[in-house]
């Protein structure tokens, strides 16, 4: 059974962004990047399965500019057996890298497919919906836990009341949350070994994808400011303070 | 003029306390407000639709299994109706569910979704936020051939009740629903205090509580308060409790009257659960804590002196 997981290149979750002055964005040039951490943890699922035996090949697929070699690169350092890099020059939107990695999983003939539940920047938590809308497949979103027997996946899911358990039938998309592992440290052979396996680049147009017109960037702010707070001294002082504006 | 669709979600036979606020964010964007309740039985969850204001018209679609809300069963019959009744707006609310159906509908309609709409500025204009909400994206939609998007709950205020009830219909809508997904159970934590999302006061506690037993201590501040109870994902993660209870950019985003953050250090990603909250109360011993940066009042000192005596004296 081959598995395919999608990582994207973003900016590392430490990095206290910047806006531009002129609205057209937030500062990339020169910024440290990542892979995003929810797409780590597609990665560690995946290459944990392949441990149990569950899958025989797993596929990194990356949708972005040739920045994204390197994202490719952790991937396959992770344990990814081989690569795809959909190279895109220009800012893609969800729903068009849907379309490719739609794509993608049906030329691998995948069954399985990771990804993230949502990338830190954009924090739009849609992508791995949308591959499986446009595939008619199941999904099960913000996974915290995933077994894999029999041609079925049972997945427990962190939602807002709790956790709830989904069962599907193979193939499907699996979206990771946060505590469904911990990635491992990448080990220095790992990463040299990964320089070797192959990244197959192909374009938008190899899948037969044009990019849609979507969502136009109008202006990015900053957010408002909170006025500043003050300092107290004692439980005593909180208190009066709170009680003072009818807070308690 | 828009007419738009409003998924009315719900939950044990009530609606989703989060329906009132997207039917005000439809307000802002003007038009025809119908919600759509989606149930194995929608009667009861349709009258509490009704009765919002700014809702014209209660749609309810009955099928069996329509309570699990299995994101590919109920987004074809989201798009059926779209079509049939030519929608030109969708929202949902931004909660988990709604996350996880709505951009199954928006790739199926072969449109982008706009998620977690925090303001309006016209039928097509939005803004939303972006890097944990440390920026904010202002987006224009095209207009045809619909707008799908998820309303941010801490945004905007509830709608009040309306003076007469919409009418309530209920229809069928030609949808092919797959059985490839199963819903199994639901493990969920059923408390008497005020419901996280919607609380107006909320005390969060952080690792620095250091077990699940101390967590007590903020319980029992909450309950003198009659607060919500909220955690940060590393109390989370360290197993003091469990994942509903995560305030933060990856668990919910919520906007109290006032929030105690107990022990929490203040990392940018829990900053982006709190930003909307009127008034930040912190408690912490590192006076270097970064949820100084935001709190309105702050106070540094020992979680488990200070805490038990704010529960006495407040």
């Amino acid at each position: 059974m081959k598995a395919l997981v999608s990582v994207k290149r973003v900016i590392d979750y430490n990095v206290r962004i910047q806006v531009k002055p002129d609205g057209s964005g937030v500062v990339v040039d020169g910024v440290k990047h990542s892979v995003n951490p929810f797409d780590e943890i597609a990665m560690e699922e995946a290459v944990r399965l392949k441990e149990k035996g569950k899958l025989t090949e797993i596929i990194a697929v990356t949708v972005g500019g040739a920045k994204c070699e390197e994202t490719l690169r952790t991937a396959l350092a992770f344990g990814a057996d081989r690569a795809v890099h959909v190279k895109v020059d220009e800012e893609i939107q969800p729903l068009t890298a849907a379309q490719a990695l739609a794509a993608v999983f049906k030329k691998e003939g995948a069954e399985l497919f990771f990804l993230g539940k949502q990338a830190i920047d954009d924090d739009a938590a849609q992508t791995g919906q949308m591959v499986a809308a446009l595939l008619d497949l199941p999904q099960a979103t913000f996974a915290s836990k995933v077994e894999i027997d029999g041609g079925k996946a049972t997945v427990t899911r962190e939602v807002d009341a709790g956790l709830e358990t989904l069962e599907f039938d193979l193939p499907g998309i699996i979206t990771t949350d946060l505590r469904l592992n911990e990635p491992r440290y990448l080990k220095l052979p790992d990463i040299m070994k990964a320089k070797k396996k192959p990244i197959e680049v192909i374009g938008l147009g190899d899948l037969g994808i044009t990019a849609a017109a979507g969502l136009k960037s109008v202006k990015t702010a900053n957010p408002p400011k909170r006025s500043k707070g003050v300092m107290v001294k004692t439980v005593d002082e909180l208190v009066t303070a709170l009680k003072a504006k009818g807070l308690i | 003029m828009s007419k738009i669709l409003v998924i009315g979600q719900h939950a044990d036979g009530k609606l989703n306390s989060g329906i009132a606020k997207v039917v005000n964010a439809a307000k802002a964007i003007g038009g025809d407000i119908h919600v759509a309740v989606f149930a194995n039985d929608g009667s009861a969850v349709a009258a509490q639709a009704a009765a919002l204001d700014g809702v014209a018209k209660v749609l309810v679609v009955d099928r069996a299994g329509n309570d699990d809300y299995v994101a590919s069963a109920i987004a074809p019959q989201i798009v059926a109706l779209t079509q049939s009744g030519g929608y030109s707006h969708v929202l949902a609310a931004g909660t988990t569910s709604g996350k996880d159906f709505l951009p199954r509908v928006a790739a199926k309609l072969g449109v982008q979704q706009v998620s977690d709409i925090m303001a309006v500025h016209s039928a097509t204009s939005f803004d939303r936020p972006i890097y944990a909400g440390n920026a904010i994206l202002t987006v224009e939609a095209p207009a045809s051939p619909c707008i799908v998007a998820t309303i941010r709950l801490a945004s905007f205020q509830a709608t009040g009740a309306a003076a007469a009830a919409a009418p309530i219909e209920k229809i069928s809508v030609d949808a092919v629903i797959p059985s490839h997904t199963r819903f199994v159970k639901l493990e969920a934590q059923k408390s008497e205090r005020p419901e996280l999302q919607s609380a107006n006061r909320v005390v969060s506690g952080g690792r620095a509580l250091g077990s699940s037993e101390n967590f007590n201590i903020i319980y029992s501040l909450a309950d003198k308060l009659k607060a919500g109870v909220g955690a940060s994902r590393a109390a989370v993660d360290s197993g003091y409790v469990p994942n509903d209870m995560q305030v933060g950019q990856t668990g919910k985003i919520i906007a109290p009257e006032l929030y105690f953050a107990i022990g929490i250090s203040g990392a940018i990603q829990h900053l982006a659960g709190i930003k909307d909250a009127r008034t930040i109360v912190a408690i912490n011993k590192d006076p270097e804590a970064p949820i100084f940066e935001v709190a309105d009042y702050g106070l540094v000192g020992d979680l488990f002196a200070l805490v038990p005596e704010l529960e006495a004296k407040a």
